[in-house]
């Protein structure tokens, strides 16, 4: 039974309207919970006792980082299914991943960067966690490179799903780094076993801010994945009867 | 305000650490917009160049 709205997804006409519906349940939320986020971080959070108020960048670091492993995982689940499935708009829904993750993992490198230099003393180490991470921003760019250098839209799919798939092993790499080696980053106080290690106070406007950007991603891939079934869809038919339904729900 | 602004004397990593992820935001939004924009004209496009001329301003474009 499951099987049948799996595929109901994959039709073209189907996910687009489903996507036009959906979009904004998610990127208004994405507005109000990134506002909250922000408030209670910069306006009410205590000074951290070690770092002062520079640990206030974690309000935009860990997001974007969270951000940066997590699109790349949704790219990567894609793209397999477009591979295994023969699903168009799962291609179509990995493609429109890249561009977003790739922005967010060198908001990710660059913001933690500025957070290094008064902190450790230092923009950069190679160490695991910087690294990695940096790994995935040539994994996201070689993905778009795969992509554009390509001709045939099927082939183009099938190879860039290949390279996701094969990159996806580098998430978790990632993530444990800094518990597998010692890493001059920090372990992690939030995705740990046991309880997070933060206050409420600080901890709260973190969950807010990375929930909100979680709801904007989800609204980003929304608008993108539209754009690119309906660039991908040669039969007429859906494309004539969604476009001429009025401004406001297109 | 001031002490705002200072960030406890990190100020000059804080801020521009908000404002790039601000710029990230910010451009990805008006990128997803556009590709849906163009995408929406191009098929307009294609559907009108399918059906033909139907109006005399058009006939002979």
């Amino acid at each position: 039974m499951a099987w049948v709205w799996f595929h109901r997804f994959g039709s073209p006409p189907h996910f687009y309207r489903l996507a036009t519906r959906l979009a904004p349940w998610f990127a208004w939320p994405a507005l109000v919970l990134c506002l909250a986020g922000l408030i209670g971080g910069l306006g009410f959070a205590p000074a951290d006792y070690q770092q002062g108020d520079g640990f206030r960048i974690i309000y935009v670091h860990a997001p974007s980082a969270w951000l940066s492993l997590m699109v790349y995982v949704v790219m990567a689940a894609s793209a397999a299914v477009g591979l295994i499935w023969r699903m168009n708009v799962a291609h179509a829904l990995a493609a429109s991943c890249a561009t977003i993750g790739a922005s967010f993992t060198a908001v990710a490198l660059l913001t933690g960067m500025l957070w290094g230099r008064p902190m450790w003393g230092t923009y950069w180490e190679w160490d695991p966690r910087l690294t990695s991470e940096l790994l995935l921003l040539f994994l996201y760019l070689g993905y778009m490179g795969l992509r554009n250098s390509i001709d045939d839209l099927g082939r183009a799919d099938r190879a860039s799903a290949v390279l996701a798939i094969v990159g996806v092993v580098n998430v978790p790499v990632i993530h444990y780094s800094v518990i597998w080696w010692n890493s001059l980053h920090q372990a992690p106080s939030v995705m740990r076993f046991g309880e997070p290690t933060m206050p409420a106070s600080m901890l709260l406007p973190l969950l807010a801010m990375l929930a909100g950007f979680t709801c904007y991603f989800v609204a980003l891939l929304l608008t993108r994945a539209r754009a690119e079934v309906l660039r991908r869809e040669r039969s007429a038919q859906w494309v004539a009867t969604v476009l001429d339904v009025p401004a406001r729900s297109v | 305000m001031l002490k705002f602004f200072a960030m406890g004397g990190y100020g000059a990593f804080v801020w521009p650490s908000y404002a790039l992820t601000a710029l990230a935001v910010t451009l990805n939004i008006l990128w997803a917009r556009s590709a849906l924009r163009s995408a929406r004209q191009e098929a307009l496009r294609r559907l009108a160049a399918r059906r033909g001329p139907t109006l005399p301003y058009e006939v002979g474009s």
